[in-house]
């Protein structure tokens, strides 16, 4: 159990240092940008701001674990995806359409009763969520269309579609800039802290939900054999095409849900310009934890410290906020490199690493040519 | 013409062509400066696909591209301020020429780490594009506020090319001439690449040996072909397209950088590339059509259709202005669902190349 584990955290975590030592370098190299001359200290007061600003008070915990709520359920919204052999990018989109599907149904409701606008508002949230993973996966399973290409353009479609709607007819009047009316009564209540809301909750139980789904029931088993080897599943019986839809109907329900929480746990409106970096952040989060729930879980929690943090460290050590998504891009890397890895570092246990692969392994395949 | 119009419903689509016409002179060189990021990052799409490469990274390579270039331009203009442009080669200045090497040798970067990554490593081909995305774009977006925040020199852009007067005041074919010459140096590149690469793969040895890589690579393989060698080499030199794409962007359409400001657009050049069917020339013809649609756009907002056509101008000026911009995104997706089916892709795409000797 224990060499078991060893084995399956020991390249994530080496990639983790590696991809701070690589961060590190590029804030040394870039340091007289900003304090004027090379600063081979900078990189350490970075880090321990960002350690300081997710793990330092209880109210950066807080602030660590509203930041990777939005992550956990994007993360597992691309892991289902993996696990059925499909790439969802899309999870920007879904995240963004769920997020104006609650802010539009909240802004409705804000006035009434919080027992009837909270749970129209998420359920709004979901199905639109749903339905924006659900366009990807019939053109995949119907016309061939690749996921890929497809989500990236309906996450493109996404801003413009919210740009339009939250500019033009759904337009706060009374705001001084553009964005919807506030949620009021569709605003999630608060568990701990100023921003600790109950979507908290709600991510935490999303974990064990999914995992049940993949590992414990028929349709998991099936959306992992069709992932595996989409033509033994098919001989098996089963059916590859609505298996594609509905995986990534669910990866859109769980993207939309971040988005919807997003909205109603935090901001309480959707601005014209929503900035967000959820849909990336929950790709790497999705890899790092191995398109394991229980992996997405760590991984979020990670990244969600990372971003939680980030403010500090540009207020402390002056580094931009961008700093985050260079680490994660650094992190992706080391994960790629895998097998560099296991050479550079003598690891041994080809059979964890095997095992990783397959899991993600299927998602190049059918590129452009048809299901 | 008239009558034409006046018909209900049908008169509207007369409207709709006699518009297009009209507005066709104008837009088109917008059009085909627009579209050439687009049929640059096809072209490095091609050239890694061609060979049986995915590369989901050229928005990020060209993202990367962009900064690279702007940076050094932006350096290289402050070390040496007051540099005469040279008005007969495109207003080339020492910045703008040494900047776009820079962002030549960024593309030729990014696309060594994706071979590597994809050829050697053999790690799964659309993470590996990913990772370079999402790297490119935070790294870009980082050192861009750190630069931007020290008010920086303009990077100067590359000037268009005037064709002679004679040949743009022809009858029929001058506004033709007008829209593919009267451009700068890298639309003009592109455009003679375009036909290069299109005769080089069906016409040369090279462009055989790639189609048989991309197509069975096992068998390029018991001919004498290097399998390894020719994919390595391919993507690398790809990543020259995706760098001359990023050059475009900060050294000739604009002078800054601004943080994602690809767009998009290196995603929409692998739609392109599908939709004319793995070929330089095809895919060109799909960038046209992409931007098209967005440059409609533009035209009904700066020229509305008026007079005769005033039932149209109503109509195309309701429409918002956010879906002629999500307009090339959404003609992406309708391409791909309706064409794929029988646009095939080459047989080897995605699929890392293993020797048997050494597996």
């Amino acid at each position: 159990m224990i060499e078991k584990a060893r084995s399956v955290l020991l390249v994530p975590v080496l990639a983790i240092l590696l991809a701070l030592v690589v961060g590190a370098v590029i804030m040394f190299l870039s340091s007289p940008l900003i304090v004027d001359e090379f600063d081979i200290w900078l990189p350490f007061e970075a880090y321990a701001a960002l350690i300081k600003g997710s793990l330092g008070s209880a109210n950066a915990i807080i602030q660590t674990l509203v930041e990777a709520t939005p992550l956990v359920l994007a993360g597992l919204a691309v892991g289902v995806g993996f696990k059925a052999g499909l790439f969802n990018i899309g999870a920007q989109g879904q995240f963004l359409m769920g997020g104006l599907a609650a802010a539009i149904v909240g802004g409705a409701l804000a006035t009434g009763s919080p027992w009837v606008a909270v749970p129209a508002a998420v359920l709004a949230a979901i199905a639109v969520g749903a339905l924006y993973g659900f366009i990807p996966g019939a053109l995949k399973a119907f016309t061939g269309a690749h996921e890929v290409v497809t989500t990236i353009m309906l996450n493109y479609i996404a801003i413009f579609i919210i740009a339009y709607v939250v500019a033009g007819p759904l337009r706060d009047p009374a705001a001084t800039f553009a964005r919807s009316v506030d949620v009021g009564a569709a605003s999630l209540p608060l568990l701990f802290g100023r921003n600790g809301h109950i979507g908290i909750l709600i991510a935490a139980l999303a974990v064990p939900a999914t995992w049940w789904l993949l590992y414990r029931s028929t349709l998991g088993f099936e959306i992992r054999t069709v992932g595996a080897n989409p033509d033994a599943a098919r001989y098996a019986g089963m059916r590859p095409r609505f298996l594609t839809v509905f995986t990534m109907s669910l990866a859109g329900l769980l993207a939309g849900l971040a988005g919807g929480i997003q909205i109603l746990g935090l901001s309480g409106f959707m601005p014209a310009s929503y900035s967000t970096t959820v849909g990336f952040d929950a790709i790497a989060v999705a890899l790092l934890g191995r398109a394991h729930p229980v992996g997405i879980l760590f991984a979020a929690l990670l990244f969600g410290a990372m971003r939680a943090g980030s403010g500090l460290m540009q207020i402390e050590a002056g580094i931009p906020v961008q700093m985050v998504d260079v680490l994660q891009g650094t992190i992706l890397f080391f994960l790629a490199a895998e097998i560099v890895i296991r050479r550079w570092f003598r690891i041994r246990g080809a059979g964890a690493a095997g095992e990783a692969k397959a899991e993600t392994a299927t998602i190049s395949r059918s590129y452009g040519s048809g299901a | 013409m008239d009558i034409l119009f006046d018909i209900p419903v049908i008169g509207l689509l007369f409207q709709l062509v006699a518009y297009l016409v009209q507005i066709l002179p104008s837009i088109s060189p917008v059009i085909v400066a627009l579209c050439t990021p687009i049929a640059l990052g096809a072209l490095c799409g091609f050239m890694n696909e061609r060979s049986g490469v995915v590369n989901i990274g050229i928005e990020g390579m060209m993202l990367l591209s962009a900064f690279v270039g702007w940076t050094t331009a932006v350096v290289i203009n402050t070390a040496v301020p007051d540099q005469e442009p040279i008005r007969e080669l495109f207003g080339a200045t020492p910045a703008l020429v040494i900047g776009l090497v820079a962002a030549l040798l960024t593309g030729l970067l990014s696309s060594t780490v994706h071979a590597w990554l994809s050829i050697s490593v053999r790690a799964d081909q659309i993470i590996s594009g990913t990772i370079i995305n999402i790297f490119a774009f935070g790294i870009t977006g980082y050192l861009n506020l750190l630069i931007s925040a020290a008010s920086p020199q303009s990077a100067g852009s590359f000037t268009r090319y005037v064709p002679p007067a004679e040949l743009t005041s022809l009858p029929f074919v001058g506004w033709l001439a007008k829209a593919l010459l009267n451009q700068g140096p890298i639309v003009l590149a592109m455009l003679v690449m375009v036909v290069v690469m299109q005769i080089l793969l069906f016409r040369s040895r090279w462009g055989l040996r790639t189609r048989a890589v991309g197509e069975h690579p096992k068998a390029a393989e018991t001919v004498g072909i290097d399998v390894i060698k020719l994919r390595y080499r391919n993507v690398i030199l790809g990543g020259l397209f995706a760098g001359l794409a990023g050059a475009w962007f900060t050294l000739e359409f604009g002078n800054s950088f601004q943080s994602g400001m690809t767009n998009g657009r290196g995603f929409i050049a692998l739609a392109a590339l599908i939709f004319g069917r793995w070929t330089p020339l095809g895919s060109f013809g799909a960038a046209l059509l992409f931007i098209s649609a967005e440059a409609i756009g533009i035209a009904v907002r700066f020229q509305p259709p008026t007079g005769q056509m005033a039932d149209l101008g109503s109509i195309l000026s309701g429409i918002p202005s956010q879906f002629w911009t999500a307009l090339p995104y959404l003609v992406t997706i309708v391409v791909l669902a309706g064409v794929v089916g029988r646009s095939i892709a080459p047989a080897a795409v995605g699929k890392p190349y293993e020797r048997e000797s050494t597996g």
